[in-house]
């Protein structure tokens, strides 16, 4: 069974094809020959890919090593050489000492001086030597950078970018002090509305077209394009179109500089305050992951993280605008029992008693299958325990070609793994509906799902005997409940979902919760102890590990093995 | 009957008691709330500063020129901070050995006062001696008295169960018992030349032979300095060293118990100055002025004169605090252990020979 | 290079410590004598003392930190909160003006803090904040008797520090960017 556990292949392994000797600052160094480029296509091995395998990272603004490649900022000039071909033996000439001669490339009217060759773009052929190091490069560098800052604003005091701006990066470590050039600078617009969540600053750019290429090649929506010439070089829009795709936040991600910016997150925060959490999105079956921004219980922004088996660099923009309700003043954060105020000592203890008297068959659950897999365990525990039916409820929507999921739960994988549900989700509300009409059904648990809106409406659920709620917002059903427990976002607390592909992933907190508002997997423990149903952990860690050796599905995993990027299991 | 009562020598000697230690406690606890303002005025002189020239009640600033004059003097305010002491909330923390937090006050300030007791401050002042209780033994009274101070000092910084206080407590044990020894044996000298034990006639002896400062240089500075040390005053105040040890013993005392310490420093102080003026500087008697008086007004005159012996040394006790830098624990125990101890020793075995001599 | 400092041990005159009392009580005596004459600091400087008459601070003092505006009137910070980051005892708190706040109150500058608020019973006068500054809109100056009923009222906020900030002439970085601007809209380029 732990067969079935893969772990996803490393973003760069090389594929068993022949490898190339080669020098990277004098250390000789095995490559392989060729490697995929963006779209996975085997490519002869970059300069650029040679130097990263050799732990000698180079500068660069205009590639990414998942765009195709463009070579136009120049900032990953390097200086190398070849060695020397005998043209009548085809044989490397060797030196005195028996080393091979290596010709060092120059410029061809100068031979005084070296000349560069762009890495990202450039392959590598046997016995090439490398000088990412070598005062040449590094003045190649700083040549590169100050006439790239020639037209650059340097506002970064009021620029969005500043703290993650590869600009300030790279002119810290490999630019001059002071600018020489005394001209006026090109001033070009200012603020530019691209589209409804994107801001453009055209002094700021550097014309790397990053953005251009991710929405033309990744996105599919050419809607970007260089305009003007020379120094009036700027992004632009076709005329009277705007840049409006699911995708277009990405391209503030992949954005070196601060010409391309979120509305969203416009001037909400510096950078550098913010917590990176690792976590997940939450808004489809896809499970992209993220990486939240949170300051002082405070979120700001949700951003993409790499992960090849799942999103790559990216995310939608849906997605990762849909993080503002968490913060919701109307949020749920004080415990209720019919009505009061009460407390989670007393709510859980009657909750207790109730269930431990309930007769069998009287009891339903409609969970979410937005909940965390550990959630759904313990709650399809409570059901083995008390004889209740379990369901949950479905989701659907349009998928895109690129990440969105056609299901929107981001944990209906784990509904099914864990029991609470059958592979059609929500095929036993009706039947939980009968039984409530029919009045076998009196004790109703409902987590994170507004039921009027799946078939049990107020009348019917003003039949139930008990209803148990527990959820973030309020909604219909939260109004009527008898034991309301309010629970915790994904941002505060952590736990695991299963996404649509099968694959387990897990997620962190960022945030306290607001008020009363526990984790559900806390408040869950305690109640299902105190039934005796579930023991013997007390972290989420414990629970995973508890699950994984009780779900069949996911026999072999423990929470240790997730890692940041999660482990595929069979569905 | 009542007659026999007022004449019953019993009752006389009750009732003139009672009547002077009221006298003497009213009239010390007035020097220490005023050689406080004292102190205050004398080291901001010292440090090119005013000193406090604020405080009036406001009835005193109608008088005309001399309202405005003492308030400037800042005569008023001992009362502001004897009612800011009795005003302040009197914090007792958590973490403390209740009973003996509060007993250290009371320890420290007891004794101080205990002193003053066999101190003659006059000579006669009609058919009464002008001291509370004539011992034979006044000496020796004094120092087993004095030496109980220490107790409350190290109580207070054990029973604060805190660190600063602790130190200044474990200071304050070493150095007080120190200097002790040094202070008891430099007077054992002025006991050898007089060859009596009783104050009184100690100052007798002075009135007719002479001040005993001038037979004995040596042990006057001895007791001088181990005077310092046992006042806690600088530049041997280890005990406290505010910037150091925060405050030492009293770091966490707040209100009067923190006043009570307050108090028995400057009893202390006051003590020490009469002990010396009566054991040096010829108590009540100037060097014209040697016979008991048998007026009333020579019997004041006599106070007058003790009390402004007593002002001139605790001026000294005041000056000396803002000229010099607080000691090193080591050098302090230097001083005391192997300069001052052998000193006094050296002292008396010198004495001793010159009396043995002189008397042969 | 090493200074070797020459402690020859004290001789048995000074380990009296006679010489040190004496110096001791002649500098003490000369202050109190001129005390007593009622000469001091606040007479040489012919002021009087100090409720009445404010001490007068050295140029340079480093008081409380004040936020000050340009010489048309319009904020200099532009929230950029690096004065935050800095602030050894986060005496400072600015809220950013966010997607939908309120931009600048001059042109071209496109942000200014929505609150700035320093906590003046934290601030330690350090002027990290002013040394840090990119937009030299923060100064330390010359205040240092700051006081008030209560905790709330030691809180600063933006409008507050502005009017005690009071103008700071100097280089308006952005109205200059907006002119050179203006000047490129003309063809040819005007070069100065």
């Amino acid at each position: 069974m732990s067969n079935a556990v893969t772990t996803a292949p490393a973003p760069t392994a090389p594929p068993p094809v022949e490898k190339i000797r080669i020098k990277v600052d004098g250390r000789d160094i095995d490559v392989p020959k060729l490697m995929p480029d963006w779209q996975g296509k085997l490519v002869p091995t970059t300069m650029l890919q040679a130097c990263q395998m050799a732990a000698q990272e180079v500068p660069h603004y205009c590639y990414h090593p998942r765009l195709p490649i463009a070579g136009n900022c120049r900032m990953c000039l390097v200086e190398f050489g070849t060695p020397v071909m005998d043209p009548a033996t085809k044989k490397p000439v060797l030196n005195e000492d028996g080393s091979t001669k290596i010709a060092r490339s120059v410029l061809p009217y100068e031979p005084q001086t070296p000349r560069g060759a762009i890495a990202c773009a450039t392959p590598i052929s046997p016995g090439m030597e490398l000088y990412p190091s070598s005062p040449a490069t590094k003045q190649m560098r700083e040549a590169v950078l100050e006439s790239l800052l020639i037209n650059h604003p340097l506002d970064c005091t009021i620029c969005d970018q500043a703290g993650e701006c590869k600009l300030q990066e790279y002119s810290v470590q490999h630019g001059q002090a002071q600018s020489r050039f005394v001209e006026p600078k090109v001033h070009k617009p200012k603020a530019v509305d691209l589209g409804p969540r994107i801001v453009l600053d055209d002094e700021r750019c550097i014309l790397c077209t990053r953005c251009v290429r991710f929405t033309r090649d990744i996105a599919g929506d050419d809607a970007l394009g260089i305009v003007n010439r020379g120094s009036y070089n700027t992004i632009a829009t076709a005329p009277g179109k705007q840049f409006d795709n699911n995708y277009s936040l990405n391209t503030v991600d992949i954005c070196p500089v601060g010409a391309l910016t979120s509305k969203d997150f416009r001037f909400k925060m510096r950078v550098w305050f913010l917590k990176e959490t690792k976590s997940l999105c939450t808004s489809c079956g896809t499970g992209c992951n993220i990486t939240i921004g949170s300051r002082e219980n405070v979120l700001h922004r949700f951003e993409p993280r790499d992960n090849d088996a799942v999103n790559g660099s990216w995310m939608c923009d849906s997605g990762r605008l849909n993080y503002p309700w968490i913060g919701r003043a109307d949020r749920l954060q004080q415990v209720q029992v019919r009505g009061q105020a009460s407390d989670w000592g007393t709510a859980l203890g009657e909750i207790t008693t109730h269930l431990r008297n309930a007769s069998d068959g009287s009891v339903a659950i409609i969970a979410s299958a937005r909940q965390t897999t550990e959630e759904l365990y313990l709650l399809r525990q409570l059901a083995v325990r008390v004889g209740a039916l379990t369901d949950s409820v479905e989701r659907e929507g349009e998928a895109d070609r690129l990440l969105v999921h056609s299901d929107r739960n981001p944990n209906s994988q784990g509904a099914r793994l864990t029991g609470i549900a059958y592979t059609e989700i929500g095929i036993s509300i009706p039947s939980i509906a009968d039984g409530i009409r029919s009045g076998k059904i009196k004790t109703l648990i409902v987590f994170g799902e507004d039921v009027t809106k799946c078939g049990i409406d107020a009348g019917l659920l003003g039949k139930v005997g008990t209803l148990i709620v527990s959820d973030i917002l309020p909604n219909a059903t939260t109004a009527v409940a008898h034991y309301l427990l309010p629970g915790c976002a994904h941002a505060e607390k952590r736990g695991t979902f299963i996404n649509a592909k099968g694959r387990v992933q897990k997620f962190l907190k960022a945030v306290e919760p607001k008020g009363d508002a526990r984790p559900e997997w806390e408040f869950l423990a305690e109640l299902t102890k105190s039934l005796g149903a579930v023991d013997g952990f007390s972290t989420i860690e414990g629970l995973f590990n508890r699950m994984a050796s009780e779900v069949p599905a996911l026999a072999g995993v423990e929470w240790s093995k997730l890692g940041d990027h999660g482990v595929n299991v069979p569905v | 009957m009542l007659e026999n009562i007022f004449s019953d020598p019993t009752f006389q000697f009750v009732l003139f008691s009672a009547a002077k230690i009221a006298v003497v406690f009213g009239v010390v606890m007035t020097f220490v709330a005023y050689a406080v303002l004292v102190e205050r005025k004398v080291s901001a002189a010292i440090q090119d500063r005013v000193g406090p020239n604020r405080t009036a009640p406001p009835l005193a600033l109608k008088i005309p020129v001399l309202g405005r004059l003492l308030q400037r003097w800042g005569m008023f305010q001992p009362m502001a901070d004897g009612l800011k002491f009795i005003l302040k909330e009197d914090f007792t923390p958590a973490y403390v050995r209740t009973v003996y937090f509060w007993l250290a006050p009371a320890i420290a300030v007891i004794p101080a006062f205990l002193t003053l007791a066999v101190i003659p401050f006059g000579s006669t002042l009609g058919s009464q001696k002008m001291v509370i209780a004539d011992l034979n033994v006044g000496i020796l009274y004094t120092f087993g008295i004095v030496s109980l101070g220490v107790y409350g000092i190290v109580l207070a910084g054990w029973s604060s169960n805190s660190k600063y206080p602790f130190l200044g407590g474990i200071r304050s044990s070493a150095q007080m018992i120190s200097y002790e020894i040094a202070m008891g044996m430099s007077v054992v000298s002025l006991f050898l030349i007089v060859g009596d034990l009783n104050l009184m006639n100690l100052i007798q002896w002075q009135a007719d032979h002479g001040w005993l400062v001038l037979y004995q240089p040596v042990a006057f500075v001895i007791f001088l300095v181990s005077a310092f040390a046992e006042t806690n005053r600088l530049p041997f105040d280890m005990p406290e060293s505010e910037s150091e040890l925060i405050g030492g013993y009293h770091t966490e005392y707040s209100s009067m118990k923190f006043a009570l310490f307050f108090l028995g420093e400057y009893a202390n102080m006051i003590a020490s100055s009469a002990m010396m003026v009566t054991l040096f500087f010829g108590g009540w008697s100037l060097p014209w002025l040697g016979k008991p008086a048998e007026t009333l007004l020579g019997g004041l005159v006599h106070i007058g004169i003790f009390i402004a012996k007593m002002i001139v040394l605790m001026l000294v006790f005041i000056w000396v605090r803002w000229m010099l830098p607080r000691f090193r624990y080591d050098q302090l125990m230097d001083l005391g252990w192997r300069r001052f101890i052998p000193a006094a020793l050296a002292n008396i075995v010198a004495t001793a020979l010159g009396v043995a001599l002189l008397n042969r | 290079m090493t200074k070797v400092v020459d402690r020859s041990p004290l001789n048995f005159y000074e380990r009296t410590y006679l010489p040190a009392l004496m110096e001791g009580f002649k500098i003490t005596a000369r202050h109190f004598a001129r005390s007593v004459q009622g000469k001091n600091t606040a007479t040489d400087l012919g002021d009087g003392y100090y409720p009445e008459v404010p001490w007068r601070v050295a140029e340079g003092y480093r008081g409380a930190p004040y936020l000050v505006s340009d010489q048309d009137g319009a904020t200099k910070c532009v929230s950029c909160q690096l004065c935050e980051f800095i602030c050894p005892p986060k005496a400072i708190k600015i809220t950013p003006p966010g997607p939908e706040g309120q931009g600048a109150d001059r042109p071209n500058a496109e942000k200014m803090p929505r609150e700035f608020e320093i906590n003046m019973l934290r601030c330690i006068f350090c002027g990290l904040c002013q040394e840090v500054c990119p937009e030299e809109a923060i100064f330390l100056q010359q205040h240092y008797s700051l006081t008030g009923l209560n905790r709330e009222e030691m809180i600063y906020n933006k409008e507050k520090l502005l009017k005690l900030g009071g103008v700071h002439p100097g280089i308006q970085k952005w109205k200059h960017k907006l002119e050179e601007a203006r000047d490129q809209e003309s063809f040819p380029v005007k070069v100065d």
